[in-house]
């Protein structure tokens, strides 16, 4: 079906998901990007997230922008249709795409410069919005394709391998996007695979936007001491609100969990996000408490990572248009050109 | 000449012993905002009503209120529906511009005004009709605000009595207008009778000018083309919207609002068989745009020119992911604030060639209402059968402006969803590449997510024929020879032109858009006046079809008449042209911001000529 190369085959005896397909099916291109590269990671865990859930990969969109972080989409689900638009542009045609067939799920992936720099203003109106996809930002604080210059979500004082130093403060996307209205927030490490896991399938369950922040580290331009997005720097300073566990609608678990320190966010398609050794003053669902934390994490030099923020119950876009249940884009003529009754009574008012 | 030491001259105007019948132009010039709009429809409305073929033209500021408007109705027995130069009939009431409005009238002309202008002594050749609007006005209304928004009214009335303009027509235009305010329908009525009964009693007519009823607006309708465009894009069927708010183009998306809302609602469940988006800005307008017609929506945007730069790098897009895009451009003077209430044809060549790399889009060129919303419904099946973006290159004349058009035709043929890949055709060609040329008409098949068919990634021109990332120059050189083969196939599928060619005529014109109704004048002025008999092309697309060449063959010399500086679709003509058909082309061009009237071109042609002979 495919016209993107698979080029791993299937391991014998693989097991299959809840919809009898194998893990296979759910892998793209060969990748393009370095060794070592952070986005690989996330690659890795958006496949396992789509083929744990059981999502029929000839159902999504995927989108992405330019740079290294919006090759990704190449490189995972070659069975989705991809559309890799222009540089900072990939929100308004997500946006177009999922108003035209709301039944598609959609994955945008950019970057920090993608997203931060020539990208803000259609990343502040997605945001805005509530439209239902999953927007990950492959965040390493330079660009890469471009051979490492700074991106705005460089930390003040970071420097980049020639010594140059960022003088400018940082945009934190995660805050930005709280206060915009987008209704799931989150971030994470590339490095971290259960945390990281957890969230992609939180956040492929949620009805509304969901912004994931994925510190992911530029082994080649900007993983040098000195870099606040290097792999050492992160590590050290990665700070877990709680640990992230999900527990999808069609997995008949009981999940036991101590009430005063842990708490439960129920989806709207019954879906739960199960948050255990929680921070002090962590609270997913307010936003205020959420902002504070950003601010006070970040005023420490670290990265607060988990879910920061969720409204499981928002209106999202869709619902906000009014649209038809049955795609924009599949309507028969029928449903489009009025009858013509309409045309008469329309031109009886020019008359 | 101070109005003081002229006004001793007592001497009063001759009545003209020759009437002027249903031929001439009245221009209202009013301050924006004080409500004369809807005045000047009534009027415009009352002429159509009687018969009289009719048509006027806004000459309004950037800005909300308190600057100069002018508004000018033409009454043509003829039917002519461009600009006339000349004023005839002046309503003065705007005190800043009041004494250059007279000043610039032709000899003969007339001109109503507020009595506290005290305009009459600055000529002797115009008629002047003084109006002491404020002292009819106040015995009407004691509401300060209400009495501003009827005092225009008087002037209807001061017209009615004096242009003989059927009273119980003025009151169903005035019908018309309000709806069913029936306050405000007595209100206006008051102040229409105060004006006309003034005239009666004091104003002798002693102009030349009459409107007399006519049969020659029968059955017709009178409406704007960016209400036309929008009942074509509704009947088009079109499922998305985007658009950011631009001069002369927010109403082409307002109104289709308005009709979407009524008339494309799921009858089962009440909801909205359609989306409507206001972007951040134009750039987001077009992505969404591409973003739904992806996914196979049929979708649209409208702009003018500011918006059109914006959508420049999404429009190559559209073309290298070979997306189905309509895009209406209401041209008007700019760029940023420029003049952007002004009329023009300036976009003509950005949009032919927008975007970076090699890129060339099919454009529609609307004349007329009904040109606005047949071509409305032909770009949306053009973009989804070639697969790219399609402009629909209207303008601020025809956009916002009354045009008298015959009603609408249901559309006969169904929609055209182009080449859509299905069970039955991927067993045909065996294997499905999306960008490969199956037919030889380079338009490849195409799949839409959702669909159950196989899947493709959208990319910019970096791809091989299966849609694959490739830097191949192979790749690349296929694929853009493929597109320059679907942009000839386009050739033989965009709607061809209108061409009249007169025998033994050795010159040609070749116009497109609201410059035919300046054309169509023009000929007739040559004709009579000159004698002179000239063939006549009308563009209604790009690329050209074979029609334009052979027109050019026909003739000795042609002028390509348009609304900019640069010759921009005279230079888009000699990009195509063999040397012996390019050096017969001429360009005549008109520039002011104002729509371009036949007057000008008479005498441009002819001074070309002239200059040729001498």
């Amino acid at each position: 079906m495919s016209t993107e190369a698979t080029v791993q085959p299937p391991a014998p005896g693989k097991k299959l998901n809840r919809i009898g397909l194998e893990p296979a099916a759910y892998r793209g291109g060969k990748t393009t990007l370095c060794a070592g590269c952070g986005h690989n990671a996330i690659t890795e865990r958006i496949i396992e997230s789509f083929f744990e859930l059981g999502i029929d990969p000839t159902q999504v969109l995927k989108l992405s922008g330019i740079g290294c972080s919006s090759k990704a989409p190449a490189y995972f689900l070659s069975n989705a249709h991809g559309f890799n638009s222009v540089h900072g542009r990939m929100p308004s045609v997500a946006t177009g795409a999922v108003v035209a067939n709301r039944k598609m799920i959609a994955i945008g992936v950019s970057g920090d410069g993608d997203t931060g720099a020539i990208g803000i203003g259609q990343f502040v109106h997605l945001m805005r919005r509530n439209l239902p996809i999953v927007y990950i930002i492959e965040d390493n604080g330079c660009y890469g394709l471009t051979k490492g210059q700074f991106s705005p979500t460089a930390d003040l004082g970071s420097t980049l391998k020639t010594g140059v130093v960022n003088d400018l403060p940082p945009i934190d996307t995660c805050a930005l996007a709280i206060e915009l209205g987008a209704s799931f927030v989150a971030r994470s490490f590339s490095g971290d695979t259960k945390q990281l896991k957890a969230i992609l399938k939180a956040a492929l369950s949620h009805r509304g936007t969901s912004m994931i922040d994925v510190i992911s580290p530029c082994v080649t331009f900007n993983d040098h001491e000195g870099s606040t997005k290097s792999y050492s720097y992160v590590k050290d300073h990665d700070e877990p609100l709680a640990d992230v566990s999900f527990v999808p609608y069609f997995e008949d678990i009981t999940v036991e969990y101590d009430p005063g320190t842990s708490t439960a966010v129920t989806l709207h398609n019954g879906s739960k996000i199960m948050l255990t050794k929680m921070a002090e003053d962590y609270q997913p669902t307010d936003k205020i408490s959420a902002l504070r934390l950003l601010h006070e994490t970040m005023s420490r030099g670290e990265y607060a990572t988990g879910l920061l923020y969720i409204e499981p119950d928002k209106q999202d876009f869709l619902d906000l248009l009014g649209i038809s249940d049955e795609p924009l884009a599949t309507l028969p003529e029928t449903k489009t050109r009025p009858g013509q009754a309409a045309l008469d009574e329309i031109m009886d008012s020019f008359r | 000449m101070s109005v003081t030491a002229s006004a001793v001259q007592e001497t009063a105007p001759q009545p003209r012993s020759a009437r002027v019948v249903n031929d001439f132009a009245i221009q209202v010039a009013t301050v924006n905002g004080s409500g004369s709009q809807t005045a000047n429809l009534v009027l415009l409305r009352s002429i159509f009503q009687m018969g009289v073929p009719v048509s006027g033209k806004n000459m309004f500021p950037s800005n909300i209120a308190g600057l100069p408007t002018w508004y000018t109705i033409r009454a043509s027995s003829k039917g002519y529906v461009g600009r006339k130069k000349e004023v005839d009939f002046l309503v003065a009431m705007n005190p800043e511009t009041a004494r250059e409005d007279v000043m610039t009238l032709p000899p003969g002309a007339a001109a109503v005004y507020d009595e506290p202008l005290k305009l009459k002594d600055l000529r002797s050749d115009v008629v002047f009709y003084p109006v002491p609007f404020d002292k009819l006005i106040t015995p009407i209304t004691h509401d300060a605000k209400l009495r501003r928004l009827v005092r225009n009214m008087i002037y209807d009335g001061v017209l009615s009595r004096l242009l003989s303009i059927d009273m119980g027509q003025m009151e169903k235009a005035l019908r018309k207008q309000l709806g069913k305010k029936e306050k405000a329908i007595a209100l206006n009525m008051n102040a229409l009778k105060a004006g006309s009964e003034y005239a009666e009693a004091n104003l002798p007519k002693l102009d030349p000018f009459v409107i007399e009823p006519m049969d020659k607006t029968q059955g017709m309708i009178l409406i704007e083309g960016n209400s036309a465009a929008a009942i074509g894009c509704m009947m088009a069927g079109v499922t998305f919207v985007s658009w950011y708010p631009i001069t002369p183009s927010s109403s082409l998306c307002e109104s289709l609002i308005d009709y979407l809302k009524k008339y494309r609602k799921d009858p089962e469940t009440g909801k909205a068989t359609y989306a409507v988006i206001q972007a951040e800005d134009e750039i987001a307008a077009l992505g969404m745009v591409i973003g739904a017609s992806w996914v196979g929506a049929r979708a649209m945007t409208s702009t003018a020119g500011p918006g059109i730069s914006l959508m420049a790098e999404f429009t190559g897009l559209g073309y290298y992911t070979e997306v189905p895009a309509v895009i209406f451009d209401i041209q008007r003077v700019g760029p940023s604030t420029g003049l952007p209430t002004r009329t023009a044809q300036q976009d003509i060549l950005s949009a032919a060639v927008l975007s970076h790399g090699d890129t060339r889009h099919p454009m529609l060129l609307p004349a007329s209402a009904s040109e606005c919303y047949t071509m409305a419904m032909e770009a949306f099946d053009l973009a989804e059968r070639l697969q790219t973006p399609v402009f629909v290159m209207s303008d601020l004349d025809l956009g916002m402006n009354n045009w008298m058009s015959d009603p609408f035709e249901y559309p006969k043929k169904p929609l055209d969803r182009g080449k859509r890949l299905d069970e039955a055709t991927l067993e045909r060609i065996g294997e499905f590449a999306r960008y490969r040329d199956v037919d030889g008409d380079g338009i490849p098949y195409r799949t839409v997510p959702g669909d159950g068919l196989p899947a493709y990634f959208a990319r910019g021109s970096g791809h091989n024929e299966k849609a694959q990332y490739s830097e191949r120059a192979d790749d690349y050189a296929n694929n853009l020879d493929r597109l320059a083969r679907k942009f000839e196939t386009a050739r033989t599928l965009v709607p061809k032109p209108e061409v009249d060619v007169i025998r033994g005529a050795r010159i040609g014109f070749i116009g497109y858009g609201t410059t035919h109704w300046a054309i169509v004048e023009s000929r007739d002025q040559l004709k009579a006046e000159h004698g002179i008999d000239v063939s006549y092309l009308r563009l209604r697309s790009y690329p050209f079809t074979a029609e334009v060449f052979d027109f050019i063959d026909t003739c000795d010399r042609v002028y390509v008449v348009e609304q900019n500086r640069d010759a921009q679709m005279l230079s888009l003509l000699k990009i195509e042209c063999s040397p012996a058909r390019f050096a017969k082309l001429r360009s005549i061009r008109h520039y002011i911001g104002l729509p371009i009237d036949g007057r000008s071109v008479t005498t441009e042609l002819l001074k070309h000529e002239e200059d040729r002979a001498r």
